[in-house]
């Protein structure tokens, strides 16, 4: 039975549907010359959307559709930074898209439905909810990543997106079913009182492997990373930006979903697999990046030793493990951008600054730019006072509060590997003469350079103030 | 008035403040931004002398505090105070930066403002570092340090700087992340990170055992210890002169400082058991290294060799202690040897940063540090020798300088604790003579056979300004140590006290 309250906390993504489709048809008219109107009424949408989600008639919260749709507190933080990142990457994006003649409106639509995809995904309330949150967010996903379909780099990433993913996909299924066969619901508050009594049948734990692994693909977690940095390195910049951050919140708030409020009474189960998985991560993910050139393929792979950390906070199994690996979440994703951002906005036509040489001796071409990039490198590395290291602060804190001693210990001694090749690129920016004398003049585009800067810095701003948003990432798991 | 100010954080956070405008000022004008440099770190060893005004010399604990909500959620506050041992090292940190900014006025031309500005952060940093009584907040001025150093030794060192820089990075950032775990491991125990209260926080053998080797692994690498130290020679040999004498004079002694701020207090029983190892890796660094010194031809790779060993006495001295107050109860002999580090980290604060800063003036003039391209500069540079010698005599030990002050404490609370200990640790007094002297005679006297020698010229006003306030330091506290020792008297006297308890 529908009720008004239903369709009034769905408001956000119902929003966003819409006007995703209005932005689709307003497209057609515009001309190329005027594909600005596009760019920017993408960004008012989102915006309005991060309006509703914070102030519109179903903030306060609440359960939908029978329990379909779950706004609560977590679902509402993932929801405000994914839009943000999205507006973000639309910003950096415009430059790069206008010089390489894919500024077209496919670009923003298909972002568009990505986001509206981790907006139900991280709402979701049942297994049903997951999966279609999580397709629409990948379908768009493997399109993006097509966009340059000239590219033959580009539609092999794809490809090989489409394949790994779909196989994930059809894992994360099979789990689901098992978990079906075994509880006889979709809904995740009810599995969740069946995996939390002390009689649940062994099918279930079975789905929770496969589950596992689907969850563990779509974070990038080794060993199911294969695809990762391929697609990095193939897709456009632009749209690696986008994957780059806004799914990692997505992926945690679908791991969240499905392990904690479905699965959370096997907690002891799936944890000991996340631990291995983590380990695995920050492992390859760390000695990988080391031998790189290609400055995306670089963050692909700290993408992985990212992931690591986060299924560190994750595998908890906390409260404060899961505010952890939130926080972790967001700090990853505002910290990816800002690097993905750089790139887009160094490169130029016929230039993609994306080696790692090519950053060399940006100090003495662009002194304010090498400064913003060394800030973000060095907040990846972790190093305080920057905002990364605050986030590995509480994700070590919550493994070692959950007996993780030495889990918490693994990651330390990695995180010092990794500042290897964080330092590498500080290195060429500014203790390496510059590769010729072609002008490293950062693109012309006014906003980006400007939301470049606010974003470098905020990693700083939030470094030595970082009190209120990890407050925020406690309360909303009750802490 | 004065007495409202919270003159901590002014110290703090002055400098870096003021190296935004020191960065905006830009290559283009670079003599605003010396200038401006110059005028903040004077200001600022101004501010640093109001401590002395403030600080009660017979109040052990710390004072003109300040402590503000951090983050609530965490319970991690912005605490700061200091003690005697606080503020003579926060002296030395203010000192010195006057110093290294007019030693680099002219000799550093590339990216001056840059340089500056690095410099400024680097102070304000490491006052942080003295100031900070909140674990967390320590540890992150103790890693933020990393940044500007990392950049100095890599933007203006020498040929090899790239991979000494790195490698002074990640070795101490090595170090320092285990120190990191074992501070939350104890944040659970005590739900704080404010040391007053992790001090007292009751552990057993065990968790103080693992504890007290993280701790020794990050202090080590920082101060450094045989056979972590590797990284210092390389650092020091790349590194620009002021970043040798920043290096040398300060950020090692925050390993020794390290030790007495966490590993004493918060690990007394384990350092007590394993103090034989501390013991152990200061002798070998204080024989060894010596003798590693004595066959260098860099004149930087020698007298970073000898911070070494120097920094071996302070580490002698501080577990040393430890020895003395539970076996033998003699706690008088402890006063002494806490006291003979604390003195020893003072004096090789000035010494080396003077032996640095003479190498950096020969630099600047032939671009060269090795020996054999040297000899017979008395002849041309008479009053550069006469610095020269003074340091390299306060390098010894002589007595009359300060070198000789806090040695000679530690040979003899260590003669009351082991009468072998200390024979070898003086033996070493013999080592030092040898190698700096053998320096001396290499580099100062002799016939001069490099005819560009023979051109060079004597030091000007500023570089007699750098080294004369460098000697004036060296003399005062080698003829009058007692301000000095009166200052640190009241907190070691505590530390003793606490080092008693056991907390098993």
């Amino acid at each position: 039975m529908i009720n008004l309250n239903d369709i009034l906390l769905l408001a956000p993504e119902s929003f966003l549907t819409l006007a995703a489709c209005v932005l689709l048809l307003v497209d057609l008219f515009v001309k190329p010359a005027q594909r600005s109107v596009t760019h920017y009424l993408a960004i008012a949408i989102l915006a309005a959307t991060g309006g509703l989600v914070l102030h519109g008639p179903g903030a306060a919260g609440g359960v939908a559709f029978g329990g379909a749709h779950v706004v609560d507190g977590v679902a509402v933080v993932l929801k405000l930074f994914v839009l943000l990142c999205v507006a973000v990457v639309f910003v950096y994006a415009r430059p790069y898209l206008r010089d390489r003649n894919l500024f077209v409106g496919e670009f923003y639509v298909l972002c568009l439905f990505g986001a509206l995809g981790t907006l139900f995904l991280v709402s979701a309330g049942s297994l049903v909810m997951v999966y279609l949150g999580l397709e629409l967010l990948t379908l768009s996903s493997y399109a993006l990543v097509a966009l340059n379909r000239d590219s033959p780099l580009s539609s092999e990433a794809a490809i090989k997106y489409f394949v790994l993913g779909a196989l994930a996909s059809g894992m994360l299924l099979y789990g689901m079913s098992m978990i079906y066969g075994a509880t006889h619901t979709l809904d995740l508050a009810r599995i969740h009182a069946v995996a939390a009594s002390a009689e649940h049948p062994k099918l279930l734990l079975f789905g929770v492997v496969f589950v596992v692994v689907g969850i563990a693909f779509k974070f990038g977690a080794a060993p199911f990373h294969m695809w990762l940095p391929d697609v990095y390195q193939g897709s456009p910049t632009a749209v690696t930006a986008f994957i780059g951050s806004a799914p990692k919140l997505a992926a945690f708030g679908m791991a969240y979903r499905l392990l904690e409020s479905g699965l959370g009474g096997l907690v002891a189960h799936w944890n000991e697999m996340l631990a291995v998985l983590a380990v695995l991560s920050l492992a390859i993910g760390n000695i990988a990046a080391i031998a790189q050139s290609n400055l995306k393929r670089l963050l692909a792979y700290s993408t992985i030793s990212h992931v690591g950390f986060l299924l560190l906070g994750l595998c908890a199994g906390t409260p404060a493990g899961y505010s952890a690996a939130m926080f972790y979440a967001i700090s990853y994703a505002l910290m990816a951008i800002a690097a993905f951002g750089m790139i887009l906005l160094l490169a130029r036509a016929g230039f993609e600054a994306e080696e790692i040489d090519d950053f060399r001796g940006l100090n003495q071409r662009a002194p304010w730019h090498a400064f913003l990039m060394s800030l973000v490198m060095f907040s990846l590395a972790g190093v305080p006072p920057l905002f990364g290291f605050y986030s590995k602060l509480v994700v070590l804190k919550a493994a070692i509060e959950a007996d993780k001693l030495w889990l918490a210990v693994t990651a330390a001694v990695f995180a010092i590997i990794g500042m290897f090749y964080y330092l590498r690129v500080v290195k060429v920016m500014y203790f390496d003469a510059p590769a010729d004398d072609r002008p490293m003049a950062p693109g012309a585009d006014a906003p980006a350079r400007w939301v470049l800067s606010v974003n470098a810095l905020a990693l700083l701003a939030l470094g030595v103030y970082w009190g209120p948003l990890f407050a925020w990432c406690g309360r909303v798991f009750g802490l | 008035m004065l007495a409202n100010w919270p003159l901590l954080s002014l110290l703090i956070w002055l400098p870096i403040v003021a190296a935004v405008p020191v960065l905006a000022a830009g290559q283009a004008r670079a003599d605003t931004a010396r200038w401006l440099t110059l005028l903040t770190t004077l200001a600022v060893f101004a501010l640093s002398l109001g401590l002395l005004g403030r600080i009660d010399l017979t109040d052990p604990t710390m004072q003109i505090q300040e402590n503000a909500v951090w983050i609530e959620s965490l319970k991690v506050n912005y605490h700061l105070g200091v003690d005697g041992i606080s503020v003579a090292l926060i002296l030395l940190t203010t000192f010195t930066s006057v110093l290294v900014v007019l030693g680099a006025w002219d000799s550093v031309e590339q990216r001056v403002h840059q340089y500056m500005a690095a410099m400024l952060m680097l102070e304000g940093l490491m006052i942080g570092v003295f100031c900070a009584m909140d674990a967390l907040l320590f540890y992150v001025f103790f890693e933020g340090m990393l940044i500007p150093m990392f950049l100095i030794i890599g933007i203006w060192g020498g040929p090899r700087r790239v991979y000494a820089t790195l490698k002074f990075f990640i070795y101490t950032f090595f170090g320092s992340i285990f120190m990191l775990v074992g501070l939350i491991y104890l944040y659970f125990k005590a739900g704080t990170f404010d040391l007053a209260t992790l001090a007292q926080v009751g552990l057993s053998a065990r968790e103080q055992a693992w504890l007290f080797f993280a701790f020794l692994l990050a202090f080590a690498v920082k101060v450094p210890m045989w056979p972590v130290h590797t990284w210092l020679p390389d650092a020091h040999v790349e590194a620009p002169t002021g970043g040798s004498v920043v290096l040398a004079a300060i950020m090692l002694k925050i390993g020794g400082y390290g030790f007495i701020r966490f590993s004493l207090p918060i690990t007394p029983d384990a350092s007590q058991e394993y103090a034989w190892v501390v013991i152990a890796m200061s002798l070998v660094a204080v024989v060894y290294v010596g003798y590693v010194a004595l066959v260098q031809e860099d004149m930087k790779k020698l007298i970073a060799y000898s911070s070494i060993a120097h920094m071996g006495f302070v580490t002698l001295g501080i577990f040393v202690a430890l020895a003395l107050t539970r076996n033998l109860s003699n706690q008088d002999a402890a006063r002494l040897g806490l006291q003979g580090a604390m003195v020893q980290m003072i004096s090789h604060g000035f010494v080396s940063g003077a032996m640095f800063s003479c190498v950096g003036v020969l630099y600047d003039r032939l671009h060269t540090r090795m020996i054999k391209d040297y000899g017979g500069v008395v002849n041309v540079m008479p009053w550069f020798a006469t610095f020269m010698v003074l340091f390299s005599m306060a390098n010894t030990g002589l007595p009359g300088t300060s070198g000789f002050v806090g040695e000679f404490m530690v040979v003899l609370a260590a003669f009351q604790s082991n009468p072998w200990v200390a024979a070898l640790a003086a033996f070493t007094l013999i080592i030092g003579a040898a190698y700096t002297l053998w320096l001396v005679k290499r580099v100062i006297f002799g016939d001069i056979d490099n005819p560009k020698v023979a051109k060079l010229e004597d030091i000007n006003l500023r570089e007699a300004l750098v080294l004369g306030s460098f000697a004036t330091a060296v003399l005062f506290f080698g003829i009058w140590p007692k301000p000095l020792t009166a200052l640190m008297d009241a907190p070691i006297a505590h530390l003793v006290q606490q080092l008693v308890l056991s907390k098993a």
